[in-house]
């Protein structure tokens, strides 16, 4: 074969990998993804069936263990609007009410149902530091 | 003494911009004087940031709460292997660890590179000068680790215990050190790209240094992982987090980089790619850096709303837009100096190697960004998580372990049918052994990825081990030596060869361990009281009873109280017992109590894991201390204003009723096979990484040398 063409057969196959990798990571990643939600967003516009990914503060005075689960209500950053969870496995050592939690899971009949061992707390800060009161 | 802190740090940003300004001015003019006067600036700013985090470090040892730092980050109860390491657990102190650790590097290697490159080396200090004085005003104008108290409280507030783990020690200077690293080839790319020069004279001056920060960004990577197996009360060592994201895509494409280099170095081919990797390492570790303070993921590590994000934006920006019009108005300059020869090549597999180390960091870098990325799109934030970033890297990851194996014994230019056969025959079989033994002897084919990776593994260790032995024994045939005598000369005269071989072997290693643990871990949440059993992993396992221990926790982190449980292991005749813990760490939370502040604090979990070849067994507790409310409400009542003796003797009561009558506690275990294998391959790529960067004797590399031209000068009056 000509060199040209070899050079240019080769840029056009390399090109139609590439694209095709793309697309790949382009749809595996949107139809994977999990909708991070705030509780009021949930509250108002959450389809049954669908995962999401709830981000707020645990409600002070909401925590409570019950056998191997525990309940815990998440509120706004910023409001006072929450949703209660229910939610089994292991809970981070960071865990406290008031802290910001992550937590995936489903939004069924008032309740936001947790995947195990999908919660996931900050750290009150490495940086910043906690404000003793 | 915060004073001369600061006072060193305004000294030190007039020093780095003096640095800058008078390398650009002595490089423009031809003034050797300015050049030399611009080292050495480096040198003295090195010298002030040194005196910096002396006069901070002392602080941190004498419990000066005057120093804002110190009250924040530290407590005088606080051990002091802890009170050391306070300084980069900060925003601010981080900053100065990172000043200081570039203005180090850069002057060993511009002392290094003081009689060569004489043209690229200005260029290269002014970048670095530049680099370490936006440092210095990042703490002056908005982080400055001297800030004081006007009124020093009188007790700290205690380093987050999360933190008190001797992998944190050393995990976030490591991880540093690597980012750091990672600026001096980059100088020394943008210099060479200034000045035009762009043989491969400043890969030869700053290879060595960019495989000291590969190595330690890996190790620090490694330590990352360690800690959060062995601290975090999980379980698990890597959860394709943001922030462990971000410390793994500059490691990536330096993993590249330090591959492709060598195609430069040996062929002259690759320029364009070589500086674009270099450039592309070093904003990913400023990404890094970024990440960390900007909050703009979500993520276990995203501390807090920073205030020098936009900051780090902005430089993130300069050195994009810079970096890329240089390397576009250079282009002329960078071509090739030889076309590839042939697809089975060294150098085309070099080639394929980077491109999957590429992919693998855009994947990456996709999965973290994809947050951002999604709502640009469609409005809605989403995130992708651990089984999407599990499915799409574990192909690459195979192909990755396989071109470890193939790709070192290729030969240059072009491979011969003989020289495939030679090079394969051998470890194919072995491969091929691998793969019957683990179908007939274990489950391994119970997951078709890992079988994959154990095969992989065996094929890297035969190749590896080919190489060397057969070096060895050619060495025998001249020397006569013992066969380890052999070897280790072998291995001692050329370093970056078998290095880099060793490096491979223990990343195999390091992936067989990871191939295991992932396809075969098994895990159980169980709640128990004293007396109960459970099997995990063929043991039989009982919690024998409950433990309360009061001041001095095994571990020495400075927690006063640890509850936990005795655990007894059997199988056969084998027994050993498994002490896992919480420990409890007071609050200053006056709310709480005087007694209940001890039980409400931060708590962390103290993981016992019975280490093995074969299999580990992780254990962790979480007490349920809820039964415990009643007595310390009572106690918060009646022991209210009690003296601290009083106090500890109601503690040490409520510690008792614990553990005589303790309620049913929730425990972690997992059994997690072959997972020490990926400490061991860490520990095996760190060797060969380290003997692959070690000096060769300066006398002996000029005889090599000389040798060289005079065959070279043969070879040429012969043609």
């Amino acid at each position: 074969m000509h060199p040209a063409r070899k050079r240019k057969l080769r840029l056009v196959l390399a090109l139609s990998v590439a694209l095709l990798l793309a697309g790949a990571l382009v749809y595996t990643s949107f139809s994977g993804a999990t909708q991070a939600s705030t509780p009021s967003q949930v509250k108002a516009s959450a389809e049954p069936g669908r995962s999401y990914e709830l981000t707020g503060k645990v409600v002070d005075g909401s925590v409570d263990r019950e056998g191997e689960g525990l309940r815990f209500a998440v509120r706004d950053r910023e409001g006072t609007e929450s949703v209660p969870v229910s939610y089994a496995g292991i809970v981070p050592d960071p865990f406290r009410e008031g802290r910001e939690v992550i937590v995936s899971g489903r939004y069924e009949k008032g309740m936001f149902v947790a995947e195990r061992d999908s919660l996931v707390t900050k750290c009150p800060s490495k940086f910043t530091n906690e404000q003793s009161s | 003494m915060a004073f001369a802190g600061t006072a060193s740090l305004v000294v030190g940003l007039l020093t780095a911009l003096y640095a800058a300004v008078a390398s650009v001015a002595g490089a423009r003019t031809g003034r050797r004087a300015l050049v030399v006067s611009g080292r050495r600036a480096i040198y003295c700013l090195a010298a002030l940031l040194i005196a910096a985090t002396a006069i901070l470090q002392s602080a941190f040892l004498r419990s000066d709460f005057s120093f804002k730092l110190v009250a924040e980050g530290s407590s005088t109860d606080t051990p002091t292997f802890y009170k050391v390491t306070a300084m980069w657990a900060t925003q601010d102190g981080s900053l100065l660890l990172w000043a200081l650790l570039l203005s180090v590097f850069s002057s060993a290697v511009l002392f290094l590179s003081r009689r060569s490159l004489r043209d690229i080396a200005p260029w290269a200090t002014a970048v670095l000068g530049t680099l370490a004085g936006f440092f210095c005003l990042l703490m002056l104008g908005w982080e400055n680790p001297f800030a004081t108290l006007a009124s020093p409280p009188v007790e700290g507030t205690g380093l987050n215990p999360l933190l008190r783990h001797p992998a944190m020690m050393i995990h976030p200077p490591m991880l540093y050190t690597g980012y750091v690293g990672f600026s001096i080839p980059f100088a020394f790319a943008i210099g060479a790209l200034i000045t035009r020069r762009t043989g491969a004279d400043w890969i030869r001056a700053t290879r060595r240094f960019a495989l000291i920060a590969w190595t330690f960004l890996g190790a620090g990577i490694m330590l990352g992982a360690l800690w959060s197996y062995s601290e975090l009360g999980w379980g698990g060592y890597w959860a394709w987090d943001p922030v462990e994201n971000a410390s793994l895509m500059p490691w990536l494409t330096g993993t590249a980089f330090l591959h492709s280099i060598m195609v430069q170095e040996k062929r002259g081919m690759l320029k364009v790619w070589n500086v674009s990797l270099i450039i592309a390492t070093f904003v990913l570790a400023l990404m890094g850096t970024f990440l960390v303070r900007s909050g703009i993921l979500e993520s276990i590590h995203a501390f807090g709303a920073s205030t020098i994000g936009v900051q780090f934006l902005i430089l993130i920006v300069i050195v994009i837009v810079g970096s890329t019009a240089l390397v576009i108005s250079r282009l002329p300059h960078l071509r090739s100096e030889s076309r590839l020869d042939s697809l089975l090549s060294r150098e085309a597999f070099f080639l394929l190697n980077n491109l999957v180390l590429v992919l693998l960091c855009l994947f990456v870098f996709w999965g973290t960004f994809f947050p951002l990325i999604s709502e640009a799109i469609t409005g809605t934030e989403a995130s992708v998580g651990p089984p999407w970033f599990n499915a799409v890297t574990t192909p690459l990851a195979l192909v990755l372990v396989l071109l470890a194996g193939i790709g070192p014994v290729l030969a240059w230019r072009r491979i011969t049918p003989a020289g495939l056969k030679r090079a394969f025959l051998v470890p194919g079989v072995v491969t091929a052994l691998a793969l019957i033994a683990l179908v007939v002897l274990t489950d391994a084919r119970d997951s078709v990825p890992a079988l994959a990776m154990f095969c992989l593994t065996a094929l890297v260790l035969a190749v590896v081990s080919q190489e060397i032995i057969r070096g060895a024994a050619a060495r025998r045939v001249i020397t006569h030596d013992s066969w380890p005598r052999a070897t280790a000369g072998l291995l001692a005269r050329n370093r970056r060869r078998y290095g880099g071989f060793i490096a491979h072997a223990g990343i195999a290693v390091l992936f067989l361990g990871v191939a295991g643990s992932s396809a075969f871990l098994q895990q159980q949440d169980l709640r128990l009281s004293p007396g109960d059993v459970f099997r995990a992993g063929g043991y039989d396992i009982t919690y024998e009873r409950a433990t309360a221990r009061l001041g001095g926790d095994s571990t020495g982190t400075g927690a006063p109280i640890s509850f936990g449980a005795v655990l007894t292991a059997r199988r056969g005749g084998e027994e050993f017992t498994l002490r896992p813990s919480r420990n409890f760490y007071p609050t200053r939370d006056a709310s709480k109590g005087s007694i209940g502040r001890y039980f409400e604090g931060e708590a962390t979990s103290e993981v016992d894991v019975r280490w093995g070849l074969r299999r580990d067994l992780w254990t962790a507790v979480r007490p349920d201390i809820s039964a415990l409310d009643g007595p310390i409400r009572e106690a918060n009542r009646r022991f209210a204003d009690a003296s601290g003796d009083v106090q500890a003797v109601v503690i040490a009561a409520i510690a008792e009723r614990y553990r005589n009558d303790p309620p049913p506690a929730a425990f972690r275990s997992i059994v997690s096979p072959l997972v020490s294998w990926i400490w061991i391959g860490g520990v095996i790529v760190l060797l060969g990484a380290l003997m692959a960067a070690w000096p060769t004797p300066e006398a002996r590399v000029r005889r090599v040398r000389s040798l060289y031209r005079a065959r070279v000068g043969r070879e040429l009056s012969g043609a």
